[in-house]
């Protein structure tokens, strides 16, 4: 059994083939990063997992099961987790209640159980003190400490990134989608956001499928690459083998620029 | 001063109504951000079908009322999953031409099945028993009315809150691409959402029908509803129960003092004056959008 597999899958709008015959395999545990120029359909690929998009052809596996025809809310609940480029938070609530909206498919508590909660004893009183505690570690692993009563919309939008990701998380996913992570963070912020991916990796066993523009960051965590430009496969494999790419170089990287060497 | 404190007393009388067509259009604006014209009609609806059970086949009121208002939740359902899901890449404005499209063929099927002639519905409380507070006058109906805003509005300020469910309509609103991606089914909430306005609403036809009934009778508390949902912010609870109030009050006094025909000109009047200095609503929390 593959963990996560994706077969041939296709998508076009309009006139445009977003994505041409995508083929690639996941391996549980393995960080596995998509890299591409601007419109290139790794966003797109994203949607088509999380069930946002239909692809017209192929198929996407997800522990033996089908995925492309489910809806989002079915994909999450597989265990399927995700952060968006263009953050997407619920404004207007504070840190701690986007976070504990993670824990929506793991909360038993119904009408009946939320009426009835007397104090912490009661059935709804031990859900609620369990799913709080659950969220307490993931604001001390991603250390939010700070911001947890306020209203996210008015955060940093470095914060907001980190938010975002801790509501991933707190939905208990096997994988995780980050889309472009680090996009718009200060070198600081960077650098913490690579140590957490590294941590979810090896402390919470989470499989990621990363998006990411910044080379040196992709070369540095992945494990394996997918290549992809005009919606088809450039190439895949590991870091080392995707840098000697020549269309990889050509394509991406540009001609002259040597991978690895910071500017 | 008598009359003074009898004129505040019936102004809260009316805006109760007003409160509760308010209440129902702010759970539907709270979650789709569409401003549901249709739900004058649905609570018509409702309360002829009631009529009907209790005049024509005799069916006790304490079955034919609480059977009413599980009709008015699965109508408010059926009609968003039917109806309102089906439109293609729906935006706002389209959605609210659709709900005055329903709002017109709702009201045509009362009209013609029903007739469009004065009726009475009969009712366990008749409106002209009457209580005196001091010495004040107030009609039990009145009472009753006044008490259900009261529990619904607090039901539903506890429920939205508090519930789970309550909390995926709020991450629906503000959010729902996100709210997908953590497992919550939107469309199944928007439906539910609907079908808790449409009780709502139908409580509000009820205690309307048993004054006066003609397929009409909608159309004033519901404008009158959305107005005071407007001043209180449109997504505030309370802000729509105060706001129906003060419309009430407002009414009811310039009625009583200066003139009867102009009483719903102000209020709108005043409607018009508060959004100019406030233009999101009283109790609407403002965002200030960073740039």
């Amino acid at each position: 059994m593959t963990f996560f597999e994706i077969r041939h899958l296709s998508i076009s709008f309009g006139g445009l083939r977003a994505l041409n015959d995508i083929c690639f395999e996941v391996q549980k545990g393995e960080i596995f990063a998509i890299i591409g120029p601007n419109g290139a359909g790794k966003t797109t690929l994203f949607n088509c997992i999380n069930g946002i998009y239909r692809p017209e052809e192929g198929e996407i596996l997800f522990k033996d099961q089908q995925l492309e025809r489910k809806r989002p809310d079915k994909v999450a609940r597989l265990g399927i987790a995700r952060t968006f480029q263009n953050i997407e938070l619920f404004r207007h609530m504070n840190t701690m209640e986007n976070i504990m909206l993670g824990r929506h498919n793991h909360l038993k508590t119904g009408l009946f159980h939320g009426a009835f909660m007397w104090g912490k004893r009661s059935f709804a009183g031990k859900e609620e003190t369990k799913h709080r505690r659950r969220v307490e570690e993931i604001i001390d692993f991603l250390d939010l400490h700070a911001v947890r009563n306020q209203i996210v919309a008015a955060l940093p939008y470095g914060v907001q990134k980190v938010v975002e990701l801790a509501r991933a998380l707190a939905t208990e996913p096997e994988l995780l989608l980050l889309d472009e992570p680090c996009a718009g963070m200060n070198s600081e912020e960077k650098q913490d956001m690579i140590f957490w991916i590294k941590d979810i990796q090896d402390l919470l066993g989470i499989t990621i499928l990363l998006i990411e523009h910044d080379m040196n960051m992709v070369m540095d965590i992945s494990d394996r690459i997918l290549v992809i430009n005009f919606g088809r496969t450039v190439t895949q494999g590991s870091p080392d083998m995707v840098q000697k790419h020549p269309e990889v170089i050509r394509a991406y990287l540009g001609e002259d620029m040597e991978v690895g060497s910071h500017p | 001063m008598l009359n003074f404190l009898q004129m505040i007393v019936n102004g809260m009388a009316a805006g109760s109504t007003y409160a509760l067509m308010g209440l129902a259009m702010v759970i539907i604006y709270k979650t789709t951000e569409v401003p549901n014209f249709t739900q004058g009609e649905m609570a018509l609806l409702s309360s002829y079908l009631t009529y009907m059970f209790l005049d024509q086949y005799g069916v006790p009121y304490h079955v034919v009322f609480p059977a009413a208002l599980v009709f008015a939740f699965v109508l408010g359902c059926v009609l968003e999953f039917v109806v309102l899901r089906r439109a293609k890449e729906p935006n706002i404005l389209g959605m609210i031409v659709i709900t005055i499209g329903l709002e017109m063929i709702l009201m045509g099927f009362v009209s013609w099945k029903f007739g469009a002639d004065q009726k009475t519905m009969p009712f366990p409380i008749t409106p002209y028993d009457s209580v005196v507070i001091g010495k004040v006058f107030i009609s039990t109906l009145e009472l009753l009315t006044m008490g259900m805003v009261l529990l619904l509005m607090t039901g539903l300020f506890v429920f939205l809150r508090y519930s789970k469910l309550g909390i995926a309509m709020k991450a629906t609103q503000q959010n729902d691409v996100a709210a997908r991606l953590m497992g919550i089914r939107t469309d199944r909430i928007r439906m539910a959402t609907w079908g808790i306005s449409s009780t709502v609403g139908c409580t509000a036809g009820l205690l309307i029908s048993s004054i006066v009934m003609q397929p009409y009778m909608m159309w004033d508390p519901l404008l009158k509803g959305f107005a005071a949902a407007v001043m209180g912010g449109m997504t505030s609870l309370p802000g729509a129960v105060f706001g129906a109030y003060m419309l009430g009050i407002i009414e009811n006094l310039f009625g009583g003092y200066i003139s009867i025909e102009f009483k719903s000109v102000v209020a709108f009047a005043i409607i018009v004056l508060v959004l100019c200095v406030k233009p999101s609503g009283l109790f609407a929390r403002h965002y200030v959008k960073k740039v």
